[in-house]
């Protein structure tokens, strides 16, 4: 067996759980704010596609990373004044805001079908480090915003645990009654995660397209990425540090159907493999469906119920 | 009835008019589709003192009391601090006029720590959290009145009256100079009672201002300095001085006749048995509910179940009502068994049951008066209303109901008023006629009034023939209706007694857990 590939597995499972960091905090911060997004999926291609057609435009990836994220955060808002301001049920809201990226992304993505961008995002290197055997490949050659992503991870969970607005989030999504009768506004809060939670997910489409794919090739772009990021937020109990850890778990099997073509094994069929993580989006959603296991999982008590003061 | 403690509480502040109020309502109108839920009010408190808001079920107090603390705004009129006239937008201006509201459902994160609860909303605190520095601080407030906390422990696994006391340092900690309390004691035990009565000497002896709202009277002439009657939303009634009223004559200011509550027992000898259960158990969890539990309820007789609230009642009435299936044992309802076999079965046998939680499990909150009455009545596939109208009218005259009419929405209901639409239901008979009622708490929340209608209509059911399980945390009422009293403590029966010979003390010992007739 080729020890090396299994390496290059390794540091290709780092860098595609990057996306789902990004895609999975976002969702983590809306949903700790009581906000069911089930969306993700539609964000995550409309943001790759914008990417990729600023930064083939302009010339600039970095500013196709910018211009992704807006509209990750744009599209967020949309979702964030049908479920917070009309109160409309989130689940038909997220479905809907799928569909309408789809179609937008595919819109959108019309005239750069097949295109590549010129410049990808490129790994950094450390000299020496970067060539350490097994370790250097996969903790030292990958992209900045791969870092990024786990910093923000780590910094996201200190935010949510140790700050007054992470103290605030968290009760606005177990129990929004208390943050009204704080004088605190649910609904602001709500938005304010809305769009923070569409921003990240919008760089990590963005990221998806300009650092991972090169090419828009519509739906296989994501391949369903959106949604693993969902059932990720539940397996990680709604919290950041453990997200990273399952993020990497499911960047390895993402790729693992490929790693394992490459090595001629084929007694398990490739096309069951590609089905583990959906399998795993169907756990995660059945768990959520049980309101003790909701509770075990520690889901926000409030998450895809609209707030409506009422004395009562 | 006013000890030691009462008199330095007591402050001169009447007798000087020149102190301005602390805060004072002036004319305030509040208006909701159909209600005139404030009219003109007048109210104001003083520093140093309780000022009771007393009235009927649905007279406006809730309201009143929503409005000063920024929950509500007013149709019109205007509301002073300190002589200023100010305006409350929002919760968060009452608090920054240092006016905060204890609710009757707590508002309070269950997976949050005590400190985490009381902290929440504060503004002046850094960006960072430093956790034990915060604990001390909250600790530290709490302790200053005297209300022992424990800063680290989470709200979810605290009791209803320590939960209280968090609510009340919250609002001390974010500098309440006044505090509403609406409802406070409905939940609370007798020592628990007795334990936020000595809190709220300690405020109100640093110069706080407490409004507090009750039904119970005995209560209100205890603690206030003054109180204030409303009645459909109108000021009619002023006390004021410490001692200078009594239980009947605040009844009497509040519905308007002399209100007795007497001690009913069953007039006649008891009949066959109706509910009989066997050995019952319940493990839910992992967790023993309820252990071995083997009484009978007779035709025309009411048994008692006293206890703190969390001792297994609540799963004792569900698993009566067929909600719940027992681990072990049975239960029959006149002879045939319903274990297992669902609350329908258990109804169509002849049971009513009463829920603890009635706008959870006993009414529909988005439905209204009638369409509620109906669940109960008749299983046709097509919804008859015309023939169950006139009777929910004529339920609604009964009950002294205030309401718009069989369609006014039992959400919209005050507290009270949902606790008596229920009631009615329940009492007035469903598809077959009842031969077993359980009721949970039956009169939590109600006025004087409306306590003494429910009474005499359980003692009425029970004239019938119809057995009832009365299960309450109200010991005074357990104690004053029933003809045999159980104690339910953890989960079993830890005392049993005729409710003529039951003595408070033996009683009140057994639920708190104590072992009874004197033996340790
Ligand atoms: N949000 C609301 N919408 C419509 N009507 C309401 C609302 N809140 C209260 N009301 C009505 O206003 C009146 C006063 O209600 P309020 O809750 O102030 O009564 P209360 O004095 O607190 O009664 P209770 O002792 O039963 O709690 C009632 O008739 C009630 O039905
Ligand atoms: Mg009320």
């Amino acid at each position: 067996m080729n020890g090396n590939i299994w390496v290059l597995a390794s540091a290709d499972s780092v860098a595609i759980a990057t996306t789902l960091i990004l895609a999975a905090l976002g969702a983590l911060f809306t949903e700790r704010a009581g906000v069911l997004n089930l969306g993700i999926e539609g964000i995550l291609l409309t943001s790759a596609i914008s990417s990729f057609l600023v930064a083939d435009s302009s010339g600039s990836i970095w500013l196709g990373l910018i211009v992704g994220s807006l509209v990750g955060a744009l599209l967020a808002g949309i979702h964030a004044v049908l479920s917070v301001v009309l109160r409309a049920n989130q689940i038909v809201a997220g479905l809907a805001l799928v569909i309408f990226g789809t179609g937008l992304a595919n819109f959108l993505g019309k005239p750069a079908e097949g295109k590549t961008v010129t410049t990808l995002i490129k790994p950094l290197s450390f000299g020496p480090l970067s060539d350490i055997p097994l370790i250097g490949p996969i903790v030292f050659r990958q992209d900045p915003i791969t870092y990024a992503s786990i910093v923000i991870a780590i910094v996201s969970s200190l935010y949510l645990f140790r700050s007054r607005p992470g103290l605030e989030l968290r009760a606005t999504g177990d129990d929004p009654a208390t943050v009204d009768a704080q004088g605190l506004s649910v609904a602001s809060i709500r938005i304010r995660y809305t769009l923070f939670g569409g921003l990240l997910v919008g760089l990590g489409g963005s990221w998806l397209m300009l650092a991972q794919s090169a090419a828009w090739h519509q739906a296989a772009t994501t391949n369903g990425v959106g949604w693993i990021a969902l059932a990720l937020v539940v397996f990680a109990g709604w919290r950041p540090m453990r997200l990273i850890f399952g993020a990497i778990l499911f960047g390895f099997t993402l790729q693992l159907p490929f790693t394992l073509q490459a090595e001629q094994i084929t007694f398990i069929p490739s096309a069951l493999m590609q089905m583990l993580p959906y399998l795993a989006t169907l756990i995660a959603l059945i768990a959520l469906s049980r309101p003790s296991t909701r509770n075990k999982l520690g889901a926000p008590k409030s998450l895809g119920i609209p707030f409506v003061r009422d004395e009562r | 009835m006013t000890n030691a403690s009462h008199e330095v509480a007591k402050g001169p502040h009447h007798a000087s008019g020149a102190a301005p109020s602390a805060l004072s309502a002036h004319s305030i109108v509040k208006r909701f589709p159909g209600v005139l839920a404030n009219d003109s009010v007048d109210f104001d408190v003083l520093p140093g003192e309780v000022h009771t808001l007393l009235g009927e079920n649905g007279a406006g107090k809730s309201t009143l009391a929503a409005m000063l603390c920024g929950l509500y705004q007013p149709d019109a009129g205007y509301i002073t601090r300190n002589g200023e006239r100010i305006s409350l937008s929002s919760p968060r201006a009452g608090l920054q006029h240092g006016i905060a509201m204890v609710h009757q459902h707590f508002r309070l994160v269950e997976r949050f720590t005590v400190a985490e609860n009381v902290i929440l909303g504060s503004r002046d605190l850094s960006y960072k959290l430093n956790r034990s520095e915060l604990e001390d601080k909250v600790a530290a407030v709490a302790e200053s009145y005297g209300l022992p906390i424990e800063p680290g422990a989470t709200v979810g696994d605290l009791s209803v009256g320590q939960r209280q006391r968090v609510e009340i340092v919250k609002a001390l900690y974010q500098g309440a100079e006044i505090l509403l309390l609406d409802e406070p004691t409905a939940v609370l035990v007798p020592a628990e009672v007795e334990k936020l009565f000595e809190n709220v000497h300690a405020m109100t002896k640093a110069g706080k201002s407490i409004v507090f709202i009750s039904h119970k009277l005995g209560e209100v002439v205890e603690i206030s300095d003054r109180v204030t009657v409303l009645r459909n939303g109108r000021v009619t009634g002023h006390v004021s001085g410490r001692g200078t009223t009594d239980t009947k004559e605040l009844a009497r200011l509040m519905v308007g006749r002399d209100i007795e509550l007497t001690t009913q027992r069953a007039s006649h000898a008891t009949g066959h048995e109706v509910l009989q259960i066997r050995d019952l158990s319940l493990t839910v969890g992992g967790v023993s509910v309820l252990s071995d539990i083997s009484f009978n309820v007779h035709a025309g007789e009411m048994v008692g179940i006293a206890g703190v609230a969390g001792n297994g009642q609540r799963e004792l009435a569900d698993t009566i009502a067929g909600l719940m299936s027992p681990t072990s044992g049975s239960i029959a309802i006149s002879g045939s068994l319903t274990t297992d076999r669902g609350p329908i079965h258990a109804r169509e046998l002849g049971l009513a049951y009463v829920p603890e939680d009635r706008l959870g499990m006993g009414l529909v909150p988005s439905m209204s008066i009638l369409d509620n009455l109906l669940l109960t009545r008749d299983r046709r596939v097509v919804v008859d209303r015309t023939t169950v109208r006139p009777e929910a009218t004529r339920l609604i005259e009964q009950f002294e109901i205030k309401a718009n009419g069989p369609d006014h929405m039992a959400r919209k209901l005050s507290g009270g008023n949902a606790q008596k639409v229920l009631l009615a239901r329940e009492l007035s008979g469903g598809r077959t006629a009842t031969k077993l009622l359980v009721v949970c708490s039956p009169t939590r929340g109600l006025d004087v009034g409306a306590i003494e209608t429910v009474r005499a209509l359980l003692d009425d059911a029970r004239s019938a023939g119809q057995a009832i399980l009365l299960i309450s945390e109200d010991l005074d009422e357990v104690m004053s209706l029933s003809d045999r009293i159980f104690v339910l403590y953890r989960g079993s029966v830890v005392h049993e007694t005729p409710g003529e010979s039951a003595e408070l003390a033996t009683v009140g010992a057994a639920m708190a857990g104590l072992k009874p007739e004197g033996k340790s």
